[in-house]
């Protein structure tokens, strides 16, 4: 019975021992991973939707820059080394600020730019509702508009020799 | 001495702008139709006077004078003649100078016109005219002259100014800069003066507009005047940014057309205003409607193109300090604000009198059906606008610039568009005044039926994007009706008159060009939107690098990299050039050359694409970078463009439409069109 404890202790530092070898050896590759193994196709999925702060309206994946070209490889050095897009994106704007991102993130002032072309189009909408209910309103009595029996008889006269001529 | 003559007759020409405003206005409030006759003569004059100007800026430039600052900074030794020539409007200074040319040309052309029908207009024409020209006068000469010399100061440091700064000797340089590489294409060579050919001529329909609004002659004759100068200008625009799409395309090697810059929008939102007012004006020539929307429509594009002009000049994209620094644009800015404040302040003067008393009686109705697309125009207007403005307010509000790029636009004005699509099909069949969901159903049914079997072919090819398949419907039934509606009207004329089809139809459009014009610039949108379907949404791509030999596959596409030449050209280029074969489904199709030139004297790249054309679909190759052979070879980004050739097809047939639409009618002469109108068909017969 006495050997049974020494046996689960020898095994947990066995364990202990496999596990920090396999955490290293997972550390040593993870510092140096290797990004020749990522796809041009696979940086530029992510650099399409990022933009340099010098390069204006210039999407990261097709601006020849120097800069540009140097953004592209921390785009691949960071996929290399197992980051996500989002975690990719993040770190852009964390170091360069919300300008990076194709569209500015919905939060404070930026709703703005979200808002307000929807609501300016509702209003104009508004407006030719409006419009069109006064527009179906029967005309006023006093419309400007003369009515045919109010026409001078001299001029339906030569209404009718102009109809008859054609 | 040219560099004198030049300066000399820009500044003859703006005083004499000035002139012409003050003597219209002394005409007008003394009554005097010899002051008024001399501003006309001064407003004709500007063209002739600034021709001069612009032929001593060419000379400079293409006798390489570079103690001229600007011929300088966008020439250089190894630019051919025809480069130097258009380096004209290829800089700030020198296109300013060419767009007050091109606005004087318009301002003396409309001197020319018979005025005797419309004289209480001319004094407020020549007003506006001239106080546009004169703003624009106002910038080049004191603000960006593309005369300045280059002086040495005693510090040694090199400035530019006309006259001789104190102690400063003339600084010659034997070289220049050269033009901007991105610049030197066809498409650039012709898409500014396009432009501004369509900023311009729509100063001449704002001014109309104004001279009603202050004479209270609010009638429709400022529309009919203005009818040809309006498609005018709305042809120039539309084909500037159909060239600047096509220069995108060739030049910027992204493998798009359009990327919702800025720069591009500022010439996209007059066009929006300008196509909004195009439908509007039949309103009010029809029915006598809908005064106040128009005169609003042709304020907001005449603000738009000088917005446009403030947007891509005054520094002000890229960060509102820049703006403030620049000299232009706090001018540009209280100009347009001026401007805006007392067109509208005109128009509410007149507001009661503009007022209509007919109105609409059916939302069915085409006059309802364009009112609605004025709507959805205004709104891709207001999404622009604000998409274009709101990176300068983030900016002046948190201190922190944010991008306003392509996905904002896509998804806030496609179904706008889409909207449009469906309203350009519908309103052709809907009658003026009364229109009911049962005659509006009768008319429609039959090419909707026929449309339907565009998303079902499309279906069967595996196509299973609900938007593709949506747009295939609408650009299908946009192409019914107009076919439909074009066929119908050939068909009953050759029955009645006894002439060919063919006979029918050229008589046809030329009886009532605008009417059929206007059928004709729907087909071109038709043929744009299914090249735009085709490259938005089924566009691919990829990039790989390869050695020699490797090969690498894209859709139906194979390339394989055959060769790379690097060598210096006479003109100062080094260029890169790879020789690539392209396979489609395996079978050999012929060898492209994508090829990057690096120009020493701008030391900029350029990236040419390899292309092969098609009207199924465009392989595009780009040469993005290259080691020495030896070693891994070069990369290579490519597309798979289906269906695009269709946009620049589209882009033909509306470039034509408008043409067809704008064309002058045979019959000018008003008396003989009425004597015209009052023999009897009988006689015509005989």
């Amino acid at each position: 019975m006495k050997a049974y404890p020494s046996f689960l202790l020898a095994l947990s530092l066995g364990l202990a021992v496999s596990l920090v070898i396999l955490a290293r050896s997972d550390l040593a590759f993870a510092q140096t991973p290797d990004p020749r193994t990522i796809s041009d196709d696979q940086v530029n999925a992510i650099a399409k939707h990022l933009y340099c702060p010098v390069c204006e309206n210039v999407p990261l994946d097709v601006c020849g820059t120097q800069a540009c070209e140097q953004w592209r490889q921390v785009i691949r050095q960071k996929l290399a080394e197992g980051w996500n897009e989002a975690q990719i994106r993040q770190y852009f704007v964390d170091q360069y600020g919300d300008r990076v991102l194709a569209t500015p993130p919905p939060r404070g002032i930026n709703w703005l730019a979200y808002l307000v072309p929807p609501i300016a189009i509702l209003a104009g909408v508004w407006i030719l509702i409006q419009a069109f209910r006064s527009w179906k309103r029967p005309l006023p009595a006093s419309s400007s508009l003369p009515q045919p029996e109010q026409l001078p008889s001299e001029v339906l006269k030569r209404i009718e020799e102009e109809l008859k001529k054609q | 001495m040219i560099t004198d003559l030049g300066y000399g007759t820009l500044a003859l020409t703006f005083l004499l702008a000035l002139y012409g405003i003050l003597a219209a206005l002394w005409g007008i409030q003394k009554r005097r139709p010899d002051w008024i006759d001399s501003a006309r003569n001064a407003m004709l004059l500007t063209f002739p006077l600034l021709t001069v100007a612009c032929l001593s800026l060419i000379y400079l430039l293409v006798n390489g004078h570079y103690e001229v600052e600007y011929v300088a900074s966008v020439t250089s030794n190894s630019m051919p003649l025809y480069l130097r020539i258009t380096t004209l409007w290829g800089g700030q200074a020198g296109s300013l100078l060419f767009w007050s040319w091109l606005m004087s040309a318009f301002a003396s052309a409309v001197t020319l016109r018979n005025w005797a029908r419309d004289r209480e207009f001319l004094p407020w024409v020549i007003v506006v005219s001239l106080v546009t020209l004169g703003f624009f006068l106002g910038l080049t000469l004191f603000v960006e002259n593309p005369f300045d010399r280059l002086w040495l100061l005693g510090s040694g440091i090199a400035v530019k100014s006309f006259f001789p700064p104190a102690g400063a000797i003339p600084y010659y340089q034997s070289d220049g800069n050269g033009l901007n590489p991105l610049l030197r294409h066809p498409g650039m060579i012709i898409h500014p003066p396009m432009l501004y050919l369509g900023f311009v001529s729509y100063v001449i329909p704002f001014a109309f507009a104004i001279a009603a609004l202050i004479t209270g002659r609010t009638d429709d004759r400022w529309i009919r005047i203005t009818r040809r100068w309006s498609l005018v200008a709305w042809l120039f625009l539309s084909l500037g940014l159909i060239l600047g799409g096509r220069w995108a395309y060739d030049v910027l090697g992204w493998g798009g057309y359009w990327g919702w810059d800025p720069v591009e929008i500022a010439a996209f939102m007059p066009w929006l205003t300008g196509t909004a007012f195009l439908h509007s004006v039949m309103i009010q020539e029809k029915r006598g409607m809908l005064k106040h929307w128009n005169m609003i429509l042709i304020i907001l594009t005449y603000n738009l193109v000088i917005f446009g002009t403030f947007l891509t000049r005054s520094g002000v994209l890229s960060s509102v300090h820049a703006f403030a620094q620049s000299a232009i644009g706090p001018l540009f800015f209280v100009y347009i604000g001026a401007s805006f404040v007392i067109s509208l302040s005109l128009l509410l003067r007149r507001w009661q009198e503009l007022k209509s008393d007919l109105h609409m009686t059916s939302l069915l109705s085409r006059e309802a059906l364009f009112l609605l697309n004025n709507l959805l125009f205004v709104g891709i207007l207001v999404v622009c606008f604000w998409g274009v403005i709101f990176p300068l307010i983030s900016e002046i509000v948190t201190g922190q610039k944010v991008t306003v790029g392509p996905p904002f636009y896509e998804r806030a004005t496609a179904p706008l568009f889409a909207g449009l699509l469906f309203l350009m099909g519908i309103a052709p069949l809907a009658a003026w005044r009364h229109s009911t969901v049962q005659t509006l159903g009768k008319a429609v049914w039959k090419p909707t039926v026929v449309s339907l079997l565009a998303p079902l072919v499309a279906f069967t090819m595996d196509v299973r994007n609900w938007a593709a398949l949506l747009g295939f419907w609408l650009a299908a039934f946009v192409a019914c009706v107009t076919l439909y509606e074009y066929g119908r009207a050939v068909i009953a004329r050759s029955r009645s008159r006894g002439e060919s089809l063919l006979r029918a139809f050229w008589n046809l459009a030329g009886r009532n060009r605008r009417r059929y014009g206007g059928y004709i610039i729907h087909l071109g949108v038709v043929l744009m939107a299914i090249g735009i379907i085709g490259i938005e949404l089924f566009q691919k791509e990829t990039q790989g690098t390869l050695a020699q030999g490797e090969e690498l596959s894209l859709g139906p596409y194979t390339m394989r990299f055959d060769s790379l030449a690097v060598f210096d050209t006479a003109d100062g280029r080094n260029v890169a050039r790879a020789v690539v074969s392209v396979y489609k489904n395996g079978r050999y199709v012929g060898e492209l050359y994508p090829r990057r030139d690096y120009y020493y004297e701008s030391q900029q790249p350029m990236t040419i694409p390899g292309l092969r054309s098609t009207m199924e679909d465009d392989f595009y190759v780009l040469l993005v970078d290259w080691q020495p052979i030896s070693s891994s070879g070069a990369t290579f980004k490519v597309y798979h463009n289906p269906l695009v050739n269709w946009l620049w097809l589209g882009g033909f047939v509306f470039i034509i439409g408008t043409m067809v639409a704008a064309w002058p009618e045979s019959e000018t002469n008003p008396a003989t069109v009425r004597a015209r109108r009052r023999t009897p068909l009988a006689a015509k017969a005989s």
